[in-house]
């Protein structure tokens, strides 16, 4: 078991998108040291043989025809919206490419 | 000093890699059932689940899967029994749901190969261009920025966004590395989005419309020293959208790159911009760590397995190959290569086609839509087809061939009906123009011109016939043209005992 | 007729016209006025919405129309469940003040029913959590004593039914939501088969997961709920196209003669509560005397289920909560004008996400990420595989297997908070069913010898065999019933102000 460092966490963070304080920073480094000690069991069984479950009901090939159905109105759809203006989402400038 | 293309290319070798996205033309959207028309009045096409709303779930559109598989046949792939939708995380708000489903490592579609021919010094050459993978993921909704005084992304003051297009049916192809290009690798890259685009407008899966963003190209570029067989550092030039930024892109990389080595700089693995005025690229935004995208199996969607049954029906359905049918057309209308190549290269093969199909004359429809058509359309840069309709053109022919219309006078048709005055017939009416075939009216002018021509009418009965010519010009003269040259030789000679 | 009875009793009341919705609802709406500010189970009350539904419904049964079994009878929803026009937070502060513009297929389902919405009820924050002390608007009290947590995530709809606030109720169960809360209220909750309710409209915490159920103050209630809202959905792709068993008939069949009832070797032992175990015990003598067959089964994998499942669920949460990013909904913070998009992305979901909420984001995002997927999400899914066998195996020896719901009765509001795996342990026994995608109910069993508190029994059964639960539910019901001489509920101590 490795340790997770606070710039790992710190990494974590901002891949997830969220401001973290230092006092947060050092709490959550903490926890995730004494949760992923825990988890990591899983290790312990899961061997080469055994194949991966992602479903647990597994159903394949489950499609729609292409058919249109009615979309909502804008005002529908931008009605939680923070922000509109010109029947679109107002966000903040956008910074960078994705 | 900086390298040219030519010096560049003598002192490396160039490798290409190109990643193609075309937007299917389904009905509805990749996982809903909102509508997908271009233009549409912002955020009219949208509902709780290409929003990104809490709570909704998707649904695969099966046409769009369908249309993977006939792509996936198309470019020689094998069809995966099995394959999967994943998520592709990473946040922008253009995605609403700050991921995008996207096949990952199990693809619909694996290792086929797209021949391209081009033009070398040699004479035509083919390349085969291997495919890695066709796989299915949706678009994104648009951005617009608004403020700032550029009107780039940099100093807006604040993004409108509009989630239309967010969720539309993408298939991306991506080839594996095409070595071994040499100087060609503008062109062979230029051909494959070319042959490409061929191939799915003959499927009929996109409008291929690469000004409107239906076809976009992202073209891997990397050198390495010639001779040496290494593999150098690539770029990543992003959405290259034109035949011929295709070609120059590449061409630019190659020069751009060559420069960089020659100077003794590193090449920067990076995504570029390509802008479409200068024809050149720019770095795009470096970002201080890798994005890590977490690929999982999307939980909300299950596999996708075509079976045996499935497969075959929609073999069934494929159209002729493109270059299968060039061949067949060529022989059938018995057309050389060249003009066959100018048809293709001028995008009219298919009107060509449909022209002929309603009657018209193979080499006369070519002529008609290459020659006069295309003129018109330059000038007024559109596209021939926008000018005058398939219909009218095969009518305009076939009056032509039954003798009620004159070359010139069918490039008067021609004016008219692009000038709007309506189909072939309303124009001729209106204008006039019909051939005078009448005999009577021909006799009157025969006759007239033989009274005024006593002695030339004497020699053509004694023999002499090209002396006819004579007789004849006086008739077209008389008829403003509009007599039928053919019949007014037979008449007058026959009159003249001949 | 009282808001104590059950909501069969109700039904056959309203079908009676003994009694209007409309006067059903009141009385309800009394009650939840009485006694809410003490439990506080409700985060919202549409009571326009609910009073219009009713009447209509009672309109409709004036004119003769034919009505579904359930009409009019009211409910309390879990708000992670989305309903049109009506304010859904699923706890959290990121969702306040947000409207849906969309019903989810459980919703539209109800509505279709004829059952009356009172409101959104309390939870953890997106689900996650086990004592509804994760929500962002306060926690909710045990009415069986209010200093102590009603179970989680779906505490709030728990303590509705167990404080007569609601005879029906909607949870969802990602790890034992429903069946937790179920099991320290002294009520009954269902975890139907994965794909057996549709998770359309459902706010997903675990996609792979989480599955919506019914909750009630009895088992054939519980059965008429189900019945009312499962069935195949064609806008959930998992949803399972398959005939819903008849749960009613089920419930109400009381027999069990014959039956074979495995007990899970691994459910029980060190961590489990002796009068948690007693009373499983002396409910599984009940089940004996009414001619069923108890055999042993060993189910080695469990023991991982646990360490699996905190690394899926968090794995699949840090995707799907990323889409609150405060662009198209919810709230937005540090907005003035001068930050870019992504700065107010990063403050909006440090304000609006709880602590746990983020911690499981923040390991989820670990363990999906390159370098880590195989060692830990990878690992768990095998894991998934190994609980699914070992069920597979258990389900060849016999109809249902049975364990306690929860290891211990509830504890104090606050005892737990502050130590994240202590808090997980409770889900010990529910988990494995969630991996494994089958059926799961608790039921309530008695009190605990030490505390006097509600002991919830667990029967799971195979996927698709949702009946096989009410079954054994059922008659297990009857016969503590009968042992009891009263409801279990009459045990509770009655809350001040209460009707
Ligand atoms: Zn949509």
């Amino acid at each position: 078991m490795s340790a997770i460092s606070r710039e790992e966490v710190a990494n974590l963070a901002r891949l997830a998108r969220i401001e973290m304080s230092d006092a947060e920073l050092d709490h959550l480094s903490g926890e995730m040291q004494v949760i992923l000690g825990a988890v990591a069991r899983v290790q312990e069984v899961a061997s080469a043989d055994v194949p991966p479950t992602s479903h647990p009901i597994p159903v394949n090939n489950v499609v729609r025809e292409d058919v249109v159905i009615p979309s909502l109105s804008p005002t529908d759809a931008l009605s939680g919206a923070p922000a509109s203006s010109e029947q679109r989402f107002k966000v903040p400038q956008i910074l960078g490419e994705a | 000093m900086s390298l040219n293309y030519d010096q560049a290319i003598e002192k490396y070798e160039p490798t290409l890699g190109l990643e193609v996205h075309v937007e299917l033309n389904t009905k509805s959207k990749m996982f809903c059932g909102c509508a997908t028309e271009f233009g549409a009045e912002p955020n009219t096409q949208t509902c709780p689940v290409c929003l990104g709303l809490p709570g909704a779930l998707p649904v695969v559109n099966k046409t769009a899967i369908e249309s993977s598989i006939l792509i996936g046949l198309a470019l020689n792939c094998s069809i995966a029994p099995f394959s999967r939708f994943a998520r592709k995380n990473y946040f922008y708000p253009d995605m609403p749901k700050n991921f995008q489903t996207s096949q990952y490592d199990e693809p619909i579609c694996i290792n086929g190969f797209l021949d391209v021919e081009i033009e070398s010094d040699e004479g035509n050459k083919v390349f085969r261009i291997e495919i890695e993978r066709v796989h299915m993921e949706e678009d994104t909704g648009k951005s617009l920025h608004v403020g700032g005084s550029t009107g780039r992304i940099h100093g807006a003051e604040y993004s409108l966004l509009d989630y239309n297009r967010a969720g539309i049916p993408l298939v991306e192809i991506v080839t594996k590395i095409v070595p071994n290009t040499g100087k060609y690798a503008p062109q062979v890259a230029r051909a494959y989005v070319a042959a490409l685009r061929d191939i799915l407008r003959g499927l009929k899966v996109s409008d291929v419309k690469m000004e409107q963003g239906s076809l976009r190209c992202d073209v891997n570029l990397s050198l390495a020293p010639s001779g040496s067989g290494e593999l150098g550092t690539r770029s990543e030039t992003k959405n290259v959208n034109s035949l011929r930024s295709v070609e120059t892109a590449v061409s630019g990389e190659i020069v751009r790159q060559a420069n960089r080595l020659q100077s003794g700089e590193k090449i920067v693995q990076e995504t570029r911009h390509f802008l479409e005025e200068s024809g050149e690229t720019r770095p795009g935004r470096s970002k201080e760590k890798a994005e890590d995208y977490r690929y999982f199996p999307e939980p909300d969607l299950v596999p996708v397995v075509p079976d045996n049954k499935w497969i075959d029906e929609l073999r069934k359905t494929l159209p002729e190959k493109p270059a299968d049918r060039r061949k067949r057309l060529q022989s059938e209308w018995s057309v050389p290569e060249k003009e066959m190549t100018a048809m293709v290269n001028a995008e009219l093969l298919d009107t060509v086609e449909e022209t002929v199909k309603l009657g018209a004359d193979p080499t006369k429809a070519r002529s008609w839509w290459l020659g006069e058509i295309s003129r018109i359309a330059n000038e007024r840069d559109v596209v021939a087809t926008e000018l005058i309709s398939v219909t009218a053109v095969a009518q305009i022919i076939n009056l032509i061939n039954q003798g009620e219309l004159t070359d010139k006078l069918a490039r008067q048709v021609v004016d008219g009906v692009i000038a709007g005055e309506g189909t072939p017939a309303e124009v001729i009416s209106k204008r006039g123009l019909k051939v005078v075939s009448d005999d009577g009216a021909l006799m009157k002018a025969i006759e007239d011109a033989i009274a005024a021509q006593p002695d030339t009418a004497e020699r053509v009965r004694g023999g002499n016939i090209p002396a006819a010519g004579a007789l004849i010009g006086a008739v077209m003269k008389a008829t403003g043209g509009q007599a039928d040259a053919a019949k007014v030789r037979e008449l007058l000679l026959k009159h003249l005992g001949q | 007729m009282s808001i104590r009875n059950s909501a069969a009793e109700m039904a056959e009341a309203l079908a009676k016209k003994e009694i209007s919705a409309v006067e059903l609802a009141n009385q309800h709406y009394a009650q939840i006025e009485a006694v809410d500010k003490d439990v506080h189970a409700f985060l919202h009350l549409d009571k326009a919405g609910a009073l219009a539904q009713a009447e209509s419904i009672d309109k409709k049964r004036a004119a003769g129309e034919k009505l579904s079994p359930l009409a009019g009878v009211p409910l309390a929803l879990k708000d992670v469940l989305v309903q049109k026009g009506v304010p859904t937070t699923c706890g959290s502060k990121m969702l306040e003040g947000w409207r849906p513009p969309y019903d989810a297929t459980v919703v539209a389902k109800l509505k279709d029913a004829g059952i009356v919405i009172l409101g959104k009820t309390n939870m953890d924050e997106f689900a996650m959590g086990s004592s509804t002390e994760n929500s962002a608007y306060g926690p909710t009290h045990n009415p069986w004593d209010l200093t102590r947590i009603p179970g989680g995530s779906g505490g709030g709809s728990a303590a509705a039914l167990a404080a007569f606030e609601a005879p029906l109720a909607i949870g969802t169960d990602t790890g034992g939501s429903i069946r937790q809360p179920a099991a320290v209220t002294a009520t009954v909750g269902v975890k139907p088969t994965y794909g057996g309710v549709s998770r359309y409209g459902l706010v997903a915490f675990s996609s792979s997961l989480d599955q919506a159920g019914p909750c009630a103050r009895t088992v054939l209630d519980t059965a008429m709920l189900h019945q009312s809202i499962a069935g195949f959905d064609p806008k959930d792709s998992t949803s399972i196209n398959h005939a819903v068993p008849d749960v009613v008939a089920a419930a109400k069949k009381k027999d069990v003669k014959g039956l074979k009832i495995g007990i899970v070797k691994q459910l029980s032992g060190a961590g489990y509560q002796k009068g948690v175990e007693n009373k499983f015990n002396d409910a599984v003598a009940e089940l004996v005397k009414l001619g069923a067959e108890i055999v042993e089964v060993s189910c080695p994998n469990f023991e991982y289920a646990l360490a699996a499942y905190y690394l899926i669920a968090p794995s699949e949460c840090s995707s799907n909560l990323a889409r609150f990013d405060s662009m198209r909904f919810g709230i937005r913070i540090g907005d003035d004008g001068s930050k870019g998009a992504e700065e107010v992305m990063n403050l909006t979901r440090q304000v609006g996400f709880g602590r746990e909420v983020k911690r499981r984001i923040i390991l989820g995002t670990y363990a999906l990420s390159s370098g880590y997927y195989d060692a830990y999400y990878g690992s768990a899914q095998k894991v998934r595989t190994l609980i699914k066998r070992d069920f597979d195996a258990a389900f060849e020896k016999c109809d249902v297997l049975v364990s306690p719901t929860a290891p211990t009765t509830a504890f104090k509001i606050g005892e737990k908070s502050e130590d994240p795996l202590a808090m997980y342990l409770n889900d010990i026994a529910t988990i494995p069913v969630n991996l494994a995608g089958v059926g799961g109910m608790s039921l309530p069993c008695g009190l605990a010898d030490e505390d006097n508190l509600p002991v919830g029994f667990q029967i799971m059964s195979p996927a698709m065999k949702d009946d096989r639960m009410y079954l054994v539910g059922g008659a297990l019901e009857a016969a503590l019933l009968s042992k009891w001489g009263k409801p279990i509920l009459d045990f509770a101590p009655r809350l001040a102000g209460s009707k």
